[in-house]
């Protein structure tokens, strides 16, 4: 290919530039929001703060409960582990049903295809109460089992779908080869499609991981306790009825996500690699 | 028998423990812990165990845990749920010490001649004065006019309040001889008074800044932009370096009546009998435990033997004299919105008062609308019996011809997914689907048949121009998913289509910055959007001040709320559509574009004819999966323009949202819409498929 003329490549750098800047624009007043003293905090132009101090930080991170323990430090490993469990959870359930759905034609396949892009289309506010009345019935109220079990069904739909989409891209003859060689059906699976999968289900389990990671309803109506929240309830508690308290609201939610934002750059070649949302890649 | 022993162990381990739930934050949390800590010591016996739970959850959760034991033993909530919780047998009478409780903070608490609560804290808006610019509080609502008119300048404003919350306007209704009820007791908002009122707010709110919401009334105020304004007790916690008083609310000069504000009072709340909590809420309100929420809570305490030193909060306490207890009767629950959007109008200067009185009331009528009457069931339940036949008579044909057992091993692999998806996906929406047959009304379901969905499709109580109508939201909401799509993607592809070129400096970094939108939670961002797009002090107008564009009102006019919106919501979804462009184009060979190349096609051919035919596979299932997320996408409706102007840009899920809960519990009309949005996904999802399978095999 020839080199591209200088024109082309201004154009093309002003175009991101501009384009960058306008995405991270409102990212950097969340930040300015956190940085700020509350009390002086002022909406202008300026994005950058013009005071700087940590006090909204350390406020976060520092609440403990009455009998002393940190609850921030409880909260964030509740989060790690419910959003943890759900991405394996949902991952094992939808890698099985996504190869599956990929490899056989078996009879209702299709069906069972339409039937995961159904589920998306059911709108979350009818949800709620039947599912409280369902976990009660299951005896998993007040528990992270049972939000964990609800988080990862949830996610189970678009796991599915990506999952399956990848596999398509994988060359039958490799398994085939395999199986003559004597390997059972599980064992070509573990062996030879997962590792060759890897990008998907990175991906995938990052999708399952923010799914629960982000969530707050369900969590505050289905957990029983503050030591058992999850880090967005605390957030969300943060801007109450009467006053709100957008410092610490915004500290909260740069810690909140920072993870998730680290796990993206780790993740990006993966990202590109292996999202397919169902789609037939080439 | 060995049941009932382990559950009567149960029972006695917790015995002495006592669970109360409560949302108080900051100083009131710290007061509480504090007095827990405190009773705990000195009652062996007794475990009292606080647990907070955020303010939007709470009275949810009180409503689905306590009917079915699992609520708390006391809770602590505003007093204005009482009506509803007495019907449903939530809470249990209370009896109170004899004296020491402001009377007002009892009443507030009584009904059918008993006390339902401990009154614990009150809360009312008062008068917050900047000294430096107001020596003395106005006395009466012109004295008010004349300092607001006065210290009106360029940035400088002498006096604001959330102009249009039906809550803080509620002074003024009281105070021209208006309100929500009449003498009767019957709901009545056109009132003479209520236009009074409305006149007063109108000319009031002309003389104060743009759009004033809490966040907004607070900053104003530390920085001495505005002199006075109204607020409640927690501001005082808020406000900055600012010399400031706190005065009672005018008086109205027109009427010589007091401005009454609502008061609430917080309260604990018996949930499950016990002697402990009883004991321990008796406590709570008595002169020790109120005196060190005065003090540690910065509460005002309904104790009135607590005794009040700062000037600032006596002004509270003289407040209580006139204010008005919330009402706590069902209806009032319907009037807010009504009320709400009529006064946005009103602030905005769309309307005069006397429509605006008159538009509350119709708003008010259709949201009060009586339940449809009761179907009978019996022709339903046939129906659904010979549904389940001929369900189970297609599933055995389906069965029969196909080879089942060949297939077990597949069916083994997908049925962990399946049915746990079935278990709790389905199933939850199944019920809540059946509740669409049903109408929920004074704590009593009724079965009403299809009533629901006649009344939505057949518009039976509004025009159908009417931004409450189905059909024109559902053309909003059309015209939203067709935007933010076209948006997604078309702002995706062309990233995508610049950042793969490997001469591009910096790739690794402008991809990193370009997903961000995604990995922040996103009721974070549509958050900080909503303040970008205030009008005098937002973010954009700024932007488009320097540019010299006039101030926009964003959500005074569907056109520009409605772009706001798709703006947020463009921001939010590119990325990923920009990811899969990016992905799809990794595995589409380079040479073929370069032979285009040779033979002359131009960029834009290069593109168009050879490219985008080759993306589309990789593209149409995210469109499909995108459009259907988009479709639903609750958060940035309802926290961007909250469906302003008028519920104009509100979409067919932020409406069901709506009817169930901010329009008096309309839970079967709601589910309703839930059903019907299903219904019109499916439908796009038929016709996506055939589309798709058309042009892409």
């Amino acid at each position: 290919m020839r080199s591209p003329g200088l024109a082309r490549v201004v154009v093309t750098h002003a175009a991101l530039t501009a384009l960058t800047v306008a995405t991270i624009f409102p990212v950097l007043w969340v930040v300015k929001m956190a940085l700020t003293p509350s009390s002086t905090f002022s909406m202008s132009v300026n994005p950058f703060p013009t005071e700087v101090s940590l006090e909204n930080f350390s406020a976060v991170v520092g609440t403990h409960d009455a009998t002393g323990s940190w609850l921030f430090g409880r909260q964030l490993f509740n989060s790690l582990l419910v959003s943890g469990i759900t991405a394996a959870m949902g991952v094992t359930l939808a890698c099985t049903a996504g190869y599956a759905l990929s490899r056989w034609n078996f009879p209702g396949r299709d069906r069972m295809m339409a039937a995961f892009l159904l589920t998306q289309m059911f709108p979350g506010v009818v949800m709620a109460i039947p599912l409280y009345l369902l976990l009660d019935a299951l005896g998993l109220l007040d528990s992270m089992a049972g939000l964990i079990l609800v988080y990862s069904t949830t996610t189970v739909p678009f796991a599915t779908w990506n999952l399956k989409g990848y596999f398509d891209t994988i060359p039958k003859d490799l398994e085939e080869a395999a199986m003559l060689d004597g390997a059972s059906r599980w064992t070509t699976f573990t062996r030879i499609i997962l590792p060759l999968a890897r990008p998907a289900i990175a991906v995938t389990a990052l999708f399952a991981f923010m799914t629960a990671w982000n969530e707050f309803i369900l969590a505050a109506t289905l957990l029983g306790d503050e030591r058992a929240y999850t880090l967005p309830v605390v957030l969300n508690g943060y801007v109450g009825e009467f006053s709100a308290e957008w410092g610490n609201f915004a500290a909260g939610a740069i810690l909140v996500s920072l993870p998730v934002t680290a796990l993206f750059f780790i993740l990006q070649r993966q990202l590109v690699e292996g999202l397919t949302a169902g789609g037939v890649k080439g | 028998m060995s049941l009932a022993l382990l559950l009567g162990l149960l029972g006695q381990a917790q015995a002495g423990e006592v669970t109360l739930w409560h949302a108080w934050r900051g100083d009131e949390r710290l007061a509480l812990d504090t007095l827990v800590e405190q009773y705990n010591a000195a009652h062996p016996g007794t475990t009292i165990r606080p647990v907070f739970v955020p303010y939007e959850a709470l009275s949810s959760k009180i409503e689905a845990a306590v009917p079915r034991g699992n609520g708390p033993d006391l809770f602590v909530y505003a007093h204005e749920k009482v009506a509803d919780w007495t019907d449903e047998k939530f809470i249990l009478p209370v009896e109170l010490p004899a004296d020491g409780l402001h009377p007002v903070t009892v009443d507030a608490l009584r009904l059918r001649e008993q006390v339902w609560g401990w009154p614990l804290a009150y809360k009312s808006l008062a008068l917050y004065y900047n000294r430096a610019l107001v020596p003395t509080p106005p006395a009466t609502t012109d004295a008010l006019l004349a300092t607001a008119e006065a210290l009106h300048g360029p940035d400088r404003w002498g006096f604001a309040w959330e102009a249009s919350s039906a809550y803080a306007n509620a002074p003024w209704m009281h105070g021209f001889g208006g309100g929500v009820f009449d003498t009767d007791g019957a709901v009545r908002l056109d009132s003479p008074g209520n236009v009074a009122a409305f006149r007063f707010v109108q000319t009031l709110a002309a003389l104060g800044p743009a759009e004033p919401s809490g966040a907004l009334l607070t900053q104003l105020f530390n920085e001495g932009s505005v002199a006075m304004i109204a607020n409640g007790p927690s501001f005082l916690g808020e406000v900055g370096a600012v010399d400031f008083g706190v005065a009672p609310l005018p008086t109205v000069s027109a009427t010589g009546r007091a401005a009454a504000p609502y008061i609430t009072v917080d309260a604990l709340f018996l949930a499950r009998e016990g002697a402990e909590a009883r004991a321990f809420a008796d406590w709570m309100v008595a002169d020790e435990a109120a005196e060190v929420r005065h003090r540690v809570g910065k509460q005002m305490v309904a104790n009135t033997r607590v005794e009040v030193t700062d000037p600032r909060l006596v002004a509270f306490r003289q407040q209580l004299d006139t204010a008005v207890p919330m009402p706590t009767r069902p209806e009032m629950a319907q009037t807010w919105e009504p009320l709400a959007r009529a006064m946005r109008r009103l602030v905005r200067g769309a309307i005069t008062p006397e429509e605006a009185a008159s538009e509350a009331a119709f708003q008010y009528t259709i949201v009060s609308r009586p339940s449809p009457p009761a179907a009978d069931p019996r022709p339903w339940v046939v129906a659904a019996g010979l549904g389940l036949v001929a369900a189970a008579v297609w599933l055995a044909r389906e069965v029969r011809g196909a080879p089942i057992a060949r297939w077990r091993f597949a069916f083994a692999w997908v049925a962990p997914a399946f049915s746990a998806m079935t278990l709790l996906v389905v199933l939850p929406f199944v019920v809540g689907a059946a509740v669409s047959l049903f109408e929920y009304d004074q704590q009593a379901w009724t079965f009403v048949g299809l009533a629901n969905f006649l009344d939505i499709l057949l518009a039976r109580d509004f025009p159908l121009t009417s931004p409450l109508s189905f059909w024109s939201t559902l053309a909003v909401t059309i015209a939203w998913t067709v935007a933010n799509v076209v948006l997604h993607v078309g702002i995706g592809v062309a990233l995508a289509m610049l950042l793969r070129e490997p001469w591009v400096r910096l790739r690794g970094v402008f991809r990193a910055l370009l997903i961000l939108p995604w990995a922040v939670p996103s009721y974070i961002t549509a958050l900080i959007w909503k303040g970008m797009f205030h009008r005098q002090f937002g973010a954009i107008n700024g932007l488009l001040a320097l540019v010299g564009v006039e101030p926009v009102s964003w959500f005074a006019h569907w056109s520009t709320a409605f772009a706001a919106n798709v703006t947020t919501n463009t921001w939010l979804g590119f990325p990923f559509m920009m990811v899969v462009t990016l992905g799809a184009l990794q595995a589409i060979p380079r040479d073929l574009e370069e032979a285009a190349e040779v033979d002359g096609a131009s960029g834009w051919q290069r593109f168009h004819l050879v490219t985008l035919p080759l993306l589309k596979p990789a593209l149409l299932p995210a469109v499909i999966l995108g459009s259907v997320w988009t479709f639903n996408m609750f958060n940035v409706i309802y926290l961007v323009s909250g469906g302003e102007p008028d519920g104009g840009t509100d979409i067919l899920i932020s409406q069901a949202y709506r009817w169930a809960f901010t329009r008096g519990h309309r839970y079967g009309y709601a589910a309703a819409y839930a059903v019907l949005i299903f219904g019109v996904l499916v439908l796009y999802g038929r016709v996506a498929n055939r589309f798709a399978s058309r042009k892409v095999v």
